[in-house]
């Protein structure tokens, strides 16, 4: 089995460690034993969607992320569509969610229009406005209720239509539009979250969902093995730790991520399990 | 002479005494703060009785080493210079600086200010300090959850640079397409510096570039030579912007690892052969843009030339301590192009080091740690001695390396300093090197560690 990555705007969308995710699907896909192939489109390139099975789409700068919207509304919005009628998996973060969505009106200039594969819509209150900023953590439906960390940092509020469900719902951080509670949106196979750090290396079980997802669109119904997720998990806990501090219920939902992870033997940073994975 | 500037002088030398005999830390930030809650002119009302005025020196890499050099020059060209600690670089380690030189009349026992000033601050302190020189050094992405983007950190400089009188000095590294676009439209002087050889460069634009697109048509810059970073020769197919030509400028680089290099600087006032202890190329811009700033003060080629050759490193950029008999090299990392670099300077040398990572995410250190993932960590793969990670974010630290290719059984996450620092030295064997590379409030931690152990004196001692 094959993994095939579009990595879209990859130097133009970077701005919070992004390529951290791509190196995620890619080392995860690796150690499962499957073939995996990266392609990056930038700017004027064409996208053919039956080569793909995921596409990333990261944040940047305003100016950057005004170039990617004219370019997707110019150039690849229509093989996005399709991408996403077909069930492939699409996941963007940051800038990129906003461009999922209908629209983003930044804090100055004209809005941009986006891909509308996401029923949401972005608007900037204002340069004076308080930018959302920090750890956050969020719990996942998706996921069995699990719990997803990581770092936001969004002027931009982001409103969810009837036609998207959120990823997850904030448990620390201010998600979608600091007011809600919601945090992401999700529709069919099209993921968006503020949530970077970047995203998918310290939540590893959602780099697998994704990548299940993608496959299963080619291959049907697959099944991964459990990796040695030690180092991941303990990243995992220490961001969710340094979030949740302070939290009411901070030490329970802390208690709950340890109590997988003891369930799964504790972590162990010379042990033996996580250096032969590391070499396959 | 007011009697609001005695007072603010006054409770600010008294919180300096304060925070030092409680034991607060360095005191390079809170008499500042205080003097300035008295007396909101206190800068402006300082460095206007400066005789040879004030140089600033600011860009994300380098404004500490550059300030330093320059500072060494200075004395070296017979005048005093005041400038502030390293790393206290916002306002009120400015006004702290400059009080700390001030006697309670306000009269300061100093010729010139040689002031490092944050990035973003500059536009905050420029219109008090009015600069004479200015000293552009780079511009990189750093701690963006704190400072905005890039693009908002280069339109407050041209703001800033927009107020400078004509007869003062801008002084650009032509290198870094941010900051000569920033330059560009300058109305007073301009003193241009970059490197003008092509057997230091690396083969491809790295990951951690920053400006690659032209900022007046959007195109792709076209490189025929990168240096680091977005560093290097570039010029756009769209609207033919190009990079300019440098007027101080370093050639024949030889670098000989931590060890620092040698090079040869043209300047236009003649050719110089020099030879430092700073390691890498990055303090070869250092060098460079100092050099340029004296250039603009008038001072001779000859004490440069001195000045660099005495010059060591400053405070955690490449200092050594001794430690059971292995030499401790302490260098600040604080983004991906800052870490890229000191990663090659440190693999240059002949034996694989050991290096311990000491990664902290509170505000000065950028609470947003996801740049550590455009760090080429990759390139430690089989080539490290040992590897020991601390911090608050040591787990986030082992992650990265992991999936840089390192064995995660090759990994000692170690969530204490000292025992992080005593199994790392325990690593190498006697008269070999451990790199610590701690971000900036690491640093203070591993510093005021050894500091117990009797390795190193006191922080504002420094
Ligand atoms: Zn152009």
């Amino acid at each position: 089995m094959k993994l095939r990555i579009c990595h879209l705007y990859p130097d133009l969308l970077n701005l919070y460690g992004d390529r951290g995710n791509i190196l995620a699907l890619v080392r995860r896909a690796q150690w499962y034993g499957l073939e995996v192939s990266v392609v990056s489109k930038g700017l004027g390139e064409s996208v053919d969607p039956r080569e793909f099975d995921l596409f990333f789409i990261g944040g940047g700068e305003d100016r950057q992320q005004r170039l990617a919207a004219r370019d997707l509304r110019e150039v690849k919005g229509e093989a996005l569509r399709e991408a996403a009628a077909s069930g492939k998996v699409i996941l963007g973060v940051c800038g990129g969610y906003q461009l999922l969505g209908h629209a983003y009106r930044p804090a100055e200039g004209e809005d941009l229009e986006g891909l509308g594969l996401l029923d949401v819509v972005t608007v900037h209150p204002g340069k004076a406005a308080k930018r959302l900023i920090g750890n956050i953590v969020i719990r996942c439906a998706l996921l069995g209720g699990r719990t997803l960390v990581g770092f936001e940092n969004h002027g931009g509020r982001t409103a969810l239509g009837s036609g998207v469900r959120p990823l997850g719902v904030v448990l620390a951080g201010f998600g979608n539009n600091g007011e809600d509670g919601t945090e992401g949106a999700v529709c069919g196979n099209v993921y968006g979250t503020y949530l970077h750090g970047p995203l998918l290396p310290k939540n590893p079980a959602f780099a697998d969902f994704l990548i299940a997802r993608a496959l299963e669109t080619r291959y049907g119904k697959v099944h991964l093995r459990a990796l040695d997720d030690r180092v991941e998990e303990e990243a995992h806990r220490a961001a969710a730790a340094l979030a949740l501090r302070g939290r009411p219920w901070g030490a329970r939902v802390l208690a709950k991520i340890s109590g997988r992870e003891s369930a799964r033997g504790k972590f162990d940073p010379q042990g033996r399990k996580a250096r032969e994975e590391s070499k396959t | 002479m007011s009697l609001r500037l005695t007072t603010a002088i006054t409770l600010g030398r008294l919180a300096a005494l304060a925070s030092r005999s409680l034991g607060l830390g360095g005191g390079t930030t809170i008499p500042g703060r205080v003097a300035r809650a008295v007396e909101p002119q206190l800068v402006r009302l300082l460095a206007q009785r400066l005789p040879f005025g004030t140089v600033v020196v600011t860009g994300t890499n380098g404004k500490t080493t550059t300030s330093r050099i320059l500072a060494h020059i200075a004395e070296l060209a017979a005048l005093v210079p005041i400038h502030n600690r390293a790393g206290a670089n916002l306002a009120s380690g400015v006004a702290t600086a400059l009080l700390e030189h001030a006697n309670y009349l306000g009269d300061l026992a100093g010729d010139l200010a040689i002031l490092e000033i944050d990035e973003a601050t500059l536009p905050k302190v420029f219109d008090a300090l009015m600069p004479r020189v200015i000293v552009l050094t780079n511009l990189f992405r750093d701690q963006l959850d704190r400072y905005g983007e890039l693009e908002v950190v280069a339109e407050g400089w041209r703001k800033a640079l927009n107020q400078l009188p004509s007869d003062a000095t801008v002084v650009l590294n032509v290198d870094d397409p941010l900051v000569a676009e920033v330059g560009r439209g300058v109305k007073g002087q301009r003193m241009t510096f970059g490197i003008e050889d092509e057997r230091v460069a690396l083969t491809v634009l790295e990951h951690a570039a920053d400006a690659r697109y032209c900022y007046h048509c959007g195109r792709p810059y076209q490189y025929t030579v990168v240096y680091f970073g977005h560093m290097g020769k570039y010029c756009c197919e769209g609207c033919g912007t190009r990079r300019l030509n440098p007027d101080v400028t370093a050639r024949e680089i030889v670098l000989r690892g931590i060890e620092g290099s040698q090079f040869t600087i043209d300047g236009p006032r003649g050719s110089m052969r020099v030879r430092t202890a700073l390691p890498g190329l990055y303090n070869v811009y250092n060098i460079l843009a100092a050099c340029a700033a004296a250039y603009s003060l008038g001072i001779a080629p000859e004490t440069m030339e001195r000045a660099i050759e005495s010059f060591t490193p400053a405070f955690g950029r490449g200092e050594r301590l001794q430690l059971n008999d292995r030499e401790l090299v302490f260098l600040l990392v604080k983004n991906p192009a800052g870490f890229n670099a000191v990663l090659r300077t440190l693999l240059q040398g002949e034996q694989a080091p050991v290096v311990l990572i000491a990664i902290n995410d509170l505000i000065a250190d950028g609470r947003d740690i996801s740049w550590l993932w455009d760090v080429d960590f990759e390139m430690l793969c089989g080539r490290v001695k040992g590897l020991v990670v601390t911090g608050r974010r040591a787990e986030e630290m082992a992650l990265r390396l992991k999936y840089a290719g390192v064995e995660p059984g090759r990994i000692v996450v170690e969530k204490d300093g000292k025992r992080a620092v005593l199994r790392a030295v325990a690593m190498a064997e006697e008269g070999e090197k451990v790199f610590l590379l701690p971000t900036y409030t690491a640093m203070l931690q591993l510093r005021a560690i050894l500091q117990r152990m009797g390795v190193v004196s006191g922080f504002w001692r420094q």
